[in-house]
């Protein structure tokens, strides 16, 4: 087992150091760079540009840039965004929260969602109840989120003239403000992912109600409920998981989209933005981190598995 | 505004900017982000007059400045009771040390300075005591006193820069009517009045009049308009959509005021004059003829932010020709019909009947991709096939730096009605115009032409070489010529009061005379 | 799974007959019964499976369905509200958007099937590769497909999309930049149902009898995998749509002139959303019906094929 876990552990390197190279080569592949867009428009002379191109960093060969970034991440030194010239901490820490909060709130709401409707779909399958709530729930992941945000706002603002708050309250300062600011993308964001985790309850459980120790509950006699709840359900839980964590690592900056329509100012916006500014240093870190939290909540999900699941045993 | 209404002081003003800033330091940026959130922290030698923004007024000047005989010497004397936020009195040190920075950055110390140019007239900036500074020139120069007003220009301390010339990137601390009171990275920048500014309004009260502004970063137009919707925000200083505008007013009946200008931006159409079969003029004047910007202003201006039909300077603006002489350009008169018949028979002159290209334009909705779609459809009716070829930003406008593409739609923005200004993109391309002309052409006579008119001191005459310009680059050479105009259109709660609408969303921003009404 | 039983039972079976029980249990016979059993029994498919066919036709019959030239700009006709000469009004420049949303499920349906069938067969091919050659290149590949996995998606699209550049004669970027992150996405799941698969003592049969490894992959180990691989086309080619919409959205997808929904939503949708709000209404609904149409029909068709697969 703990060979398994450092064996697990080392594998994330060669991952990571992965997607800091394609992050590099990708960014330096991209057209266009910071010094042509902070001047964008304005009729900036040559030189101008050339001189804060070398003030950058940018004039250094790819190499040097290369391994100038892998030393400093190597001292766990993030570097300084290109486009303010303050740290990736400070960049990132105020965002983060935001970020964190939206997928939890999300996850969340996807899985008070998915769960209950899952299992009566599962328990009643084949019925009309079954087919309403798939076509409910397959209709989340149809709809793009973000349309399903600009709707939510557009009702809200045209029924009621109230429309979420601009600005992010951190909870701790003024909770019901800062609920108010997520409630609605949360509920657009949820929505979509609550599809996943339905079906995979409503397909574990049917295959759960299918084994025999519940066929043996149920023969004894006790109440339908009863075997799907201390049963079925509880054994079901596992993959849905799995599936809630790994949305949730993805939720953390994935959400550009909607985090652009809600005007939320978190970690998906800020790399959209970085990349568009073509800020090298911020899109790196911001990737690399991203890229560690998905390895790192896999990971955990599989360490999970094995802790709550004795039948599984890793080699 | 009422005439006659007296400010009331106090309150806090929200307004939207639609970028964050990047560095904080205004002599390096160019982004109007920058001048929104931070401009009411500095001050400036001179600024535009807030209620009548064509005209310079003193701003940490004590008065107008003052011209030696040979007019190669500018002294300006300075106020003697501006003390910046950290207490110190503000003397010609640092001004001088503000304007060395601006004219003569120290490349080696990492400044840079991307309007050094426009100062190239000077040679040395002096404090010859404590409040009075001096401008040494190369020769003599009409448009320098006014570009001592550029709102780009923020007096920095001397002392701060001399501890790190770059310091101003990441710090504020100005002699402006705010202080700063802290900022959310992405979210929100803050300032509170400064109860040490200086200005005082014509009864003597002291400005500035708000206790505090808050600048809300909304990168969304649509977020932006639910924001003054619901009241979160009480103005955006750039602009609205009229669509944007009719919603709000829709939505606000009693509480929006509107305030709309002609606007010193424009979208260029740029033939790339090095590439087949651009470097013929009559493909370049068909191009142009083919457009009816006159239908199309009416038609886009219901739309989106472009309006009005002009050469190369404002529409109605001070250096604007006549409509009635206007219409004498190629592309710019009001028989549409007539114009496309011309600019077919023109093309197949050329011999390029059935002319196709790459369009390359910026990403951008409002008003680049209406614009485009515009001109895409007015091609069509000629026989033009132009392939819309839509960028980011960055790879667009290094695209155009390097001249690879054939038609593009460029832009300008300025802050000042001045040919200088406007006719930059048309120096030689190999010359003056480096950087800066993406038609790539070299034209000597056109270069003596704007550099005659630069340093003619008779407004009508200076007016009359304008115009022959116009005609000579827009239909007899036909190298790039403008679309439409921009219209800036301000929806803002009506309780906003003492900002006046400019030609630009550049100057006019320290927030000094502005207040609130109260209910 | 008949077959695979089969095989133990009789592991000295010949590479032919295996292949011959898979034919014959692929048949045209079997095809049609499948389907049959597919209509009766799962109505949601069904209604998927119909949406989609509408889809299809619409696309197919675009000039003859459509009233108007949908690039066609009438400047008299401003941001009419919908009336029977235009069903679902017009946009900004006056131009026919029911046209515009006929004509824009072509350009739904080109990115979603290129990008989802070029993606999943890529995924296909890299995870039987995978499973087959196993050791070192499976390593390789199974850490390349992490690196891509645990990459953020935007980053992968905004780069091609920005690399490549977008614009009216671009849209095949614009499925590359869609196309990347689906590759790992399958080729994880196919890699785990074709391990199962190469362990197969009639696989290994046919190695020992020095068949072509190639030939192995493509008659033995593909088309046991071919389920899943089915299953993700459909699921993609959904979420495929979406995608484009979103980065139609973002500025990095299709662009006008080009009728698209996802562009539809983003300029003209967003701007005049309530002056105008069938703009919105009508590219919307039609990306959320027709992801719908391919989510219902996948779904359905994983249970069909397999319901014990779980390919989230």
């Amino acid at each position: 087992m703990r060979r398994y876990i450092v064996g697990r552990l080392l594998l994330m390197i060669p991952t990571l150091i992965g997607v800091a190279i394609l992050t590099f080569v990708i960014m330096r592949a991209v057209p266009g760079d910071i010094v042509e867009l902070r001047y964008a428009g304005s009729n900036v002379p040559q030189n101008v540009i050339d001189q804060e191109r070398h003030l950058l960093g940018l004039d250094k060969p790819l190499w040097a840039q290369f391994t100038d970034w892998m030393t400093s991440i190597s001292r766990l030194d993030l570097g300084q965004s290109l486009w303010t010239g303050h740290s990736v901490i400070e960049e990132v820490q105020g965002r983060m929260p935001l970020s964190i909060e939206l997928a939890l709130l999300a996850t969340l709401f996807a899985v008070v969602l998915a769960i209950p409707l899952g299992v009566v779909a599962a328990v009643k399958q084949d019925t009309w109840i079954d087919y309403a709530i798939r076509v409910f729930s397959i209709g989340g992941l149809a709809m793009p989120s973000f349309w399903i945000g600009i709707m939510m706002v557009l009702i809200t603002l045209t029924f009621w003239g109230w429309a979420p708050p601009v600005v992010f309250t951190p909870l701790f300062d003024d909770p019901v403000a800062n609920l108010a600011g997520l409630i609605l993308p949360a509920i657009a964001v949820g929505y979509r992912y609550s599809a996943v985790s339905m079906r995979m309850t409503r397909s574990t459980v049917l295959e759960v109600l299918r084994e025999d120790y519940v066929r043996t509950a149920r023969a004894k006699g006790l109440r339908e409920t009863l075997v799907v709840v201390r049963h079925a359900l509880r054994n079901a839980l596992l993959p849905v998981v799995t599936v809630v964590s790994l949305e949730f690592a993805f939720l953390i900056g994935g959400l550009v989209v909607t985090e652009q329509v809600f005007n939320l100012n978190g970690i998906g916006k800020l790399l959209v933005d970085a990349v568009a500014h073509r800020d090298y240093t911020l899109v790196q870190a911001l990737v690399l981190l991203l890229a560690s939290v998905f390895v790192l909540v896999n990971f955990v999900v599989d360490m999970v598995y094995v802790v709550l699941d004795p039948r599984i045993r890793y080699s | 505004m009422a005439v006659g209404e007296r400010p009331v002081a106090g309150g806090t003003l929200t307004f939207i900017v639609n970028a964050e800033p990047p560095s904080y330091d205004g002599h390096r940026e160019t982004t109007f982000a920058l001048l929104h959130p931070i401009a009411p922290h500095y001050s400036l030698l001179y600024k535009f007059d807030p209620n009548e923004l064509t005209k310079v007024i003193p701003d940490v000047a004590a008065e107008m400045p003052q011209a030696s005989a040979d007019k190669m010497t500018i002294t300006v004397k300075l106020r003697q009771d501006v003390k910046f936020h950290d207490g110190t009195p503000m003397t010609s040190e640092d001004v001088k040390a503000t304007y060395d920075k601006i004219i003569f950055p120290d490349a080696a110390k990492g400044v840079t300075s991307p309007r050094a140019g426009a100062y190239a007239v000077v040679s040395a900036v002096n404090a010859p005591d404590k409040y009075t500074i001096e401008f040494k020139l190369k020769y003599p120069s009409a448009s320098f006193q006014t570009n001592l007003a550029s709102p780009w220009n923020f007096i920095y301390s001397a002392a701060k820069l001399k501890t790190d010339p770059r310091w101003y990137e990441k710090n504020i601390m100005g002699t402006g009517p705010f202080t700063f009171d802290g900022n959310t990275k992405g979210q929100d920048w803050k300032g509170k009045k400064n109860p040490d500014y200086f200005g005082k309004d014509k009864d003597g009260n002291k400005l500035p009049y708000l206790d505090a502004y808050k600048a809300l970063i909304i990168t969304d137009a649509n977020a932006g308009v639910t924001a003054i919707r619901s009241k979160q925000a009480m103005i955006e200083f750039r602009g609205f959509t009229p669509s944007q505008r009719d919603d709000l007013s829709r939505a606000l009946p009693n509480d929006l005021a509107i305030q709309e200008a002609p606007w010193i931006c424009v979208n260029y159409v740029v033939p790339n004059s090095q590439k087949k079969p651009f470097d013929d003029p009559r493909v370049r004047r068909a191009l142009s003829l083919a457009v009816d910007r006159w239908a199309g202003g009416e038609a886009l201006s219901r739309t989106t932010i472009v309006k009005d039909v002009g050469g190369l300077m404002r529409p109605k603006g001070p250096f604007a020709q006549s409509d009635t002489e206007l219409v004498k350009i190629a592309g710019f008169g009001k028989d549409g019909k007539a114009n496309k018949e011309a600019a077919k028979a023109l093309l197949a002159a050329a011999g390029v009947p059935n002319l196709s290209f790459k369009f390359l334009n910026r990403n951008i909705t409002t008003p680049y991709e209406p614009v485009a779609v515009f001109l895409i459809n007015e091609w069509k009716q000629v026989g033009i096939t132009a392939t819309h070829d839509v960028k980011e930003t960055s790879p667009y406008q290094a695209d155009l730096r390097a001249g690879n593409f054939e038609v593009a739609l460029d832009f300008n923005c300025d802050f000042l009605d001045e040919p200088d200004l406007q006719l930059a993109k048309f120096w030689s391309a190999s010359k003056a115009g480096k950087g800066l002309n993406f038609a790539y052409y070299d034209d000597t006579k056109l270069d003596g032409m704007i550099d005659a008119q630069s340093r003619e001191t008779d407004p009508a005459k200076r007016l009359q070489a304008v115009a022959a310009i116009e005609k000579y680059a827009m239909d007899e050479m036909a190298y790039q010529y403008p679309v439409l105009w921009w219209y800036r259109i301000i929806p803002y709660l009506s309780a906003v009061r003492g900002w006046k609408i400019g030609s630009n969303h550049y100057t006019n921003q320290d927030l000094a005379t502005v207040w609130l009404a109260k209910k | 799974m008949t077959q695979v039983s089969d095989a133990r039972a009789r592991p000295d079976e010949s590479e032919e007959l295996a292949k011959r029980r898979y034919l014959e249990s692929t048949g045209r016979r079997r095809f049609v019964r499948f389907w049959g059993d597919f209509v009766r029994r799962r109505p949601l498919g069904t209604a998927g499976a119909v949406l989609i066919l509408i889809m299809l036709l619409a696309a197919a019959f675009a000039d003859v369905v459509a009233p108007y030239d949908p690039t066609a700009i009438n400047f008299v006709d401003l941001l009419k509200p919908p009336a029977p000469d235009h069903l679902l009004g017009t946009d900004n420049f006056g131009r026919d958007v029911f046209s515009r949303v006929i004509f824009g499920s072509r350009t739904a349906l080109l990115v979603g099937f290129t990008a989802s069938s070029v993606g999943c067969t890529l995924g296909l091919v890299l995870g039987v590769l995978g499973a087959y050659l196993g050791g070192r290149a499976d390593q390789v590949i199974q850490r390349l497909m992490d690196v891509l996995l645990s990459f953020p998606l935007i980053v992968i699209a905004i780069a091609v999309v920005a690399a490549l550049g977008t614009g009216e004669d671009k849209i095949a970027n614009v499925i590359a930049a869609i196309t990347v992150p689906i590759i790992p996405r399958v080729a994880r799941v196919v890699r785990s149902s074709a391990l199962s698969v190469v362990q197969m003592p009639y696989i290994e049969a046919a190695r020992s009898v020095g068949t072509d490894a190639v030939r192995i992959m493509l008659w033995h180990v593909a088309p046991n995998v071919f389920a899943p691989y089915l299953i993700m086309l459909t699921a993609f080619l959904g979420q495929a749509i979406l995608l484009e919409a979103s980065l139609s959205f973002l500025g990095l997808g299709v662009f006008e002139p080009t009728p698209s929904w996802g562009l539809m939503l983003r300029g003209a949708g967003m701007q005049f959303l309530e002056r105008a709000p069938w703009l919105a209404i009508a590219p919307g609904v039609a990306i959320s019906m027709a992801v719908f149409g391919f989510n219902l029909f996948g779904d359905s068709l994983r249970d069909a094929l397999d319901p014990r697969l779980r390919t989230a």
